[in-house]
């Protein structure tokens, strides 16, 4: 064991596990509302619109979110078009490419969630909204948008570990995240042990925050008995 | 698609045989996989807390640690291990493992944690009355747990093994990292050479697709023989 090398490699560490948060931010900011906007389509009657929602999370969740990542960082470039639009701007930085590879992910998954946990609210709340008087937007917005957050989120306290353990791949497009730095570090000094239990000890450290905080959560917004 | 032609032309035949190696790794990692869990799911369902806390702490630091922090403890690691424990033998030369057998080894890893999760929530959602009645029927602990136990078991834990069978494909492109030609890293290749990203990396993704496609019919079916008498 070379404790001088997990002593000195913590602070790299550490400070590559601020780009890890802010990829993860991110992507869970925009995935949130990509997997509403889906869940809401998956529950429209109309046939097309409802493939088309099922569709996209069928692909995002079947396939593995390295070929994700790659198809757009490599292979959006590629095209020539877009090299002239302001997208390119975007584009171009890993960064960002991370970022929205992220995001179409976790809206996948989001999307099924949410779904589901429209789908489990009871028909009497409704109805009860109805026969109250409220319009069905504010039904919708006041009354089903609350209860599916609160049904959706032990899933969704998963999916946001899923993800941050998704992030690690941003390190496979050149960004410096805890995985990135951390491989870099056991590549130039052979200590892959140690290493790996300071990184894994802060991932890990991340996963009970994020745990602890999803179960506060799930107890203050519990239904009253 | 000229691209994919079988032969010195194309790389029809190159991907062929990388989704044959996508798929010889993940069902060699869900093995492994299942190697892990029978022995980790009697430590976390132990009556002894020391045994409970060894059986948590593996599927928690599993689960709970990227994929890729894994692959790479496994594949700078690896040799290195080997070769401390050759060294006890006397054995000092260099040793080098594989690439195939250091990514099943670190996909049947994490895929174990989450086997060992369903077979536990499997087992404990059985009811307790069947342990009973097996115990009064005389049947002795062998028995008990191969014709009552598992058979029950299986037809619980297999919606959710499908689920884990579902992250240990997906997470197997991860092993391109480690050089191993499947289909990840055939594809890296093919893009290389042919400058064409977009193709192949669809390609690629159309491929696990596929794969996902065809070992969800399969395990449905799986799934309807085993739910026989339901």
């Amino acid at each position: 064991m070379d404790f001088d090398l997990m002593i000195t490699s913590f602070p790299k560490l550490v400070g590559a596990t601020i780009v890890t948060l802010k990829l993860l931010s991110a992507s869970l900011f925009f995935g949130l509302f990509l997997g509403l906007f889906f869940a809401i389509l998956r529950l429209n009657k109309n046939i097309f619109i409802n493939k088309f929602a099922y569709g996209y999370s069928y692909i995002f969740r079947g396939t593995p979110l390295l070929v994700q990542i790659f198809i757009i960082y490599f292979g959006l470039g590629q095209i020539e078009y877009l090299r002239t639009t302001f997208l390119w701007v975007i584009l171009k930085e890993p960064y960002w490419c991370a970022i929205i590879a992220f995001t179409l992910n976790t809206g996948a998954y989001t999307s099924e969630i949410l779904r589901s946990a429209f789908q489990t609210i009871k028909p009497g709340i409704i109805e009860a909204g109805k026969s109250l008087g409220i319009s069905n937007k504010i039904i919708f917005y006041k009354i089903q948008i609350p209860i599916a957050i609160r049904q959706s989120l032990p899933a969704y306290g998963n999916e946001i570990i899923l993800m941050m353990k998704g992030t690690s791949l941003a390190s496979t497009v050149t960004l410096m995240d805890l995985t990135g730095v951390a491989k870099y570090i056991i590549s130039t000094t052979f200590k892959p042990i140690e290493v790996f239990i300071v990184a894994g000890g802060i991932y890990l450290f991340m996963t009970f925050i994020i745990h602890n905080v999803i179960k506060y959560l799930e107890k203050k917004y519990s239904f009253q008995q | 698609m000229e691209l994919l032609a079988f032969g010195k032309t194309g790389w029809g035949d190159e991907l062929f045989y990388a989704t044959l190696m996508t798929i010889a790794v993940s069902i060699t990692a869900m093995l492994v996989g299942f190697f892990f869990a029978l022995i980790f799911t009697p430590l976390k369902l132990s009556k002894y807390k020391t045994l409970n806390l060894v059986g948590n702490f593996y599927t928690t630091v599993i689960r709970g640690v990227p994929e890729l922090l894994v692959i790479y403890l496994f594949f700078f690691g690896g040799s290195g291990a080997i070769m401390y424990v050759a060294s006890i033998f006397g054995y000092y030369e260099y040793i080098e493992i594989n690439a195939f057998i250091t990514g099943s080894m670190a996909i049947g890893i994490i895929s174990g944690a989450y086997s060992t999760e369903v077979f536990r929530g499997a087992i404990q959602s059985i009811d307790k009355g069947q342990f009973e009645a097996a115990k009064v029927l005389g049947i002795n602990k062998f028995g008990q747990f191969y014709k009552i136990i598992l058979p029950q078991m299986l037809r619980l834990a297999i919606p959710n093994l499908s689920n884990v069978w579902q992250i240990t494909l997906k997470d197997t492109s991860l092993i391109s990292v480690t050089g191993l030609v499947e289909i990840m890293r055939q594809s890296y290749i093919a893009a290389g050479s042919t400058r064409d990203p977009l193709f192949f990396y669809s390609f690629a993704a159309v491929l696990y697709l596929l794969l996902t496609y065809v070992s969800m019919k399969l395990i449905n079916k799986l799934e309807v023989r085993y739910s026989r008498g339901y």
